[in-house]
């Protein structure tokens, strides 16, 4: 079997295409897949950039610097937390995709209990498992350009913070309450006319409101929005009959490190 | 850095591949050859544990579903409906009827994103000679596109009826959040019977490619149900006199420490390794086959049963187009259920749950107390399971390679691995692992 070579380095202007790397720590490859997922787009992306690493998809490895770098997953092990620093310096902008990055993902549960004890649990000799107390955002460890929400991030919200990136704007992504989006596709508010807990209030928009659409509460996946009344929604969902232990789950399922979600869990959790 | 290492005086060569691309997760490859045998295979996980057992006791165990789910993007639903179902076996209750049929709909929308990615995006640039689809889009646009709008179908089906393809909202235990229209299922008629025809051109075309005498001697155990392809459920079957419910999976199938590493692997117990997947299934249940997808097997030349790994990408291509033909007919067959889920009360006790995820058994044993907390958790992934069978292909296909060049001995041996499509952050959550990195 020999290599086909193609010139997968010049776009269709004939000047060099952005080098795109996509990195991966402790996730469920779910949001890389997302561009995968972009059935009709991809081909259109890979004509604007070069694919240069991106192991899920290609065995071909170009050397950095990279242009754009997509970062899934959160920091789990001390290799890991060195190797970010690596991806940081290869990287002239460094976007980090998904619920584990931006806030240090479900894995993130361990940071409210004694990680030794996870291990035991789950590894019979837990003396070759090399872990970190805590599973924390990419942001904690290198200076990060745009985060993007979600477990999963939303891909056109992915195709659109790349397009902007590589055209050097902004991406459009709105950071108010999944409500907002709610409202506008026109759901009947399921807190108000189900009597079911949400946490849409609290959380930003990007999914397209899926869980109300579906009769069922918000549960957070894409994290806080800007400046959320958490302690409000608390009381709500206590009037509505919810016990302080099930909100504290509520809190601390994908985004449960994320600070606003953390500091309310841990207030909800003293009060058990 | 991947690297093949050859020393002439002491007659050694050490293949490292220190990260396999086109597989979903982090592994790398050590094989050892020395004299024309092989020494060391090890296949690697370095994938992050994320202690999934440890951080579900204690929780709900309506929470199951959604936080399984986590564990792999690529297969979702393997990991709420195995859970969902775990947990209605503990509370003894029984998902039938059309909530059934949705739950099977849902599945075939995975099976045909996860058979479609992988046949087309990661293992047929290995049979070409491309290093990923992208670039072999350049040459063969036609196919690649063919491959991403099968591909798309999958996603659709999961979109309508989970509300995304990665980590669907809509399920839960005992059914669904809100069950779909018939008129919403309808959409997809249309695009689903252009893929029946898509899908037979797959396998007429991944029939084509050059494959290795490399048929070998496997425990295939697969799942078995008396009136369909296995998908959501049946008993645990081998080829060499494995039938069991599933609640014996711990009994059948037992983990063991080996010693050349800290991965725990899975073995038939007082036998070997088993094969879990596409090729076992196929073998075990040839006869649970449409009969398009069984007369398109034999057209392409393949036996009721297929022993080798290599033509995996053949069944896979048959397997997509039995799952084709069956999204149709749960569409057609399909009326919304009365209630979108049924209710269940929790009480203490165990329970088991197994579905056929698209590389193979995704098992789930929990334990509950009265009020539905989860005082147990233990999920075992396929890629697990069969991480000691691709080692032992590693073992056996190399001698006979070892006058190839170094670069394509190597391809070799990835391709080898992707023959079984693993999924490594599956296999992670509770693989026993070392740690150690190559330099």
């Amino acid at each position: 079997m020999t290599t086909k070579k193609t010139d997968s380095s010049l776009g269709s202007n004939g000047r060099r295409k952005p080098k795109l790397a996509v990195w991966k720590f402790a996730s469920c490859d779910g949001c890389q897949l997302s561009l995968l997922d972009c059935e009709d787009e991809l081909l259109a992306v890979a004509a604007e950039v070069e694919i240069a690493n991106f192991p899920e998809a290609s065995r071909e490895v170009i050397k950095g610097p990279y242009d754009l770098s997509l970062v899934e997953g959160s920091i789990t092990t001390p290799h890991d937390a060195e190797r970010i620093h690596q991806v940081r310096k290869e990287s002239k902008f460094l976007m980090t995709i998904g619920a584990c990055a931006t806030s240090g993902g479900v894995q993130a549960l361990r940071n409210f209990s004694d990680v030794k004890d996870f291990v035991s649990i789950v590894y019979a000799s837990p003396e070759y498992i090399s872990t970190l107390k805590h599973s924390t955002a990419i942001d904690d460890h290198v200076a990060v350009d745009f985060e993007l929400r979600g477990c999963p991030i939303n891909k056109m919200q992915l195709v659109e913070a790349i397009s902007a990136i590589l055209n050097g704007r902004k991406p459009n992504i709105p950071t108010h309450s999944l409500c907002m989006e709610c409202k506008r596709k026109g759901v009947p508010c399921v807190m108000v006319t189900q009597d079911t807990p949400c946490l849409g209030p609290i959380t930003q928009a990007g999914c397209g409101a899926l869980c109300p659409a579906y009769d069922r509460g918000c549960y957070g996946c894409f994290g806080s929005m800007e400046t959320p009344n958490t302690c409000a929604l608390s009381e709500q969902w206590n009037k509505m009959g919810v016990s302080q232990v099930d909100i504290v789950r509520a809190l601390r399922t994908f985004n449960a490190y994320a600070e606003e979600f953390r500091t309310e869990s841990i207030k909800r959790a003293e009060r058990t | 850095m991947s690297a093949i290492k050859s020393n002439k005086t002491s007659g050694t060569k050490t293949i490292k591949v220190d990260y396999l691309a086109r597989v979903e997760g982090e592994g790398s490859l050590f094989v050892k050859v020395k004299g024309g045998a092989v020494k060391d295979v090890k296949l690697k996980i370095f994938e992050p544990p994320r202690f999934f057992e440890a951080f579900l006791r204690g929780r709900d165990f309506r929470e199951a579903p959604d936080i399984t789910a986590r564990i792999c993007g690529i297969c979702p639903i393997a990991y709420l409906l195995g859970s969902s179902q775990a947990m209605e076996d503990a509370c003894g209750v029984q998902v039938a009827g059309p909530l059934r049929d949705l739950r099977r709909l849902i599945y075939c929308g995975e099976w045909i994103e996860s058979h479609a990615l992988h046949i087309y995006m990661l293992h047929a640039p290995d049979f070409l000679g491309y290093q990923d689809a992208i670039r072999m889009a350049q040459d063969h646009p036609e196919y690649v596109k063919r491959g991403l709008r099968l591909k798309k179908i999958g996603n659709a089906i999961m979109e309508v009826i989970g509300g995304r393809e990665i980590h669907p909202v809509n399920l839960k235990i005992g059914g669904f959040y809100k069950a779909p229209t018939k008129k919403e299922l309808n959409t997809l008629v249309e695009e689903l019977k252009w893929g029946v025809d898509a899908a037979l051109e797959t396998v007429k075309w991944v029939a084509t490619f050059p494959f290795p005498d490399f048929e070998q001697d496997y425990e295939f155990v697969a799942l078995r149900h008396p009136d369909e392809y296995a998908i959501t459920e049946g008993r645990l079957i081998s080829n060499k006199g494995i039938d069991a419910p599933i609640k014996e999976y711990d009994h059948h199938l037992i983990e063991e420490q080996v010693a050349h590493s800290t991965s725990l692997h899975t073995k038939v117990r007082d036998r070997g390794a088993c094969f879990l997947g596409p090729l076992a299934r196929y073998s075990l249940n040839f006869d649970k086959l449409s009969p398009l997808a069984q007369e398109t097997a034999k057209e392409v030349g393949l036996g009721q049963v297929c022993a080798n790994p290599f033509k995996s990408i053949i069944v896979r291509a048959v397997e997509l187009l039995y799952v084709y033909e069956e999204s149709l007919r749960l569409i057609q067959n399909y009326e919304t259920p009365d209630r979108p889920a049924l209710e269940i009360t929790p009480r203490p006790g165990k329970g088991y749950g197994a579905t056929e995820a698209p590389r193979g058994i995704c098992y789930h044993r929990y334990t509950i107390d009265e009020k539905g907390t989860i005082m147990d958790a233990k999920i075992v992934s396929p890629t697990a399971v069969n991480q000691p069978t691709i080692e032992n292909d590693l073992r056996n296909y190399i001698p006979s390679n070892l006058d190839l060049p170094d670069d394509q001995l190597q391809w070799q041996c990835e391709q080898a691995v992707r023959n079984y499509d693993p999924c490594i952050s599956c296999s992670t959550h509770f693989l026993k692992l070392n740690i150690e990195r190559e330099a």
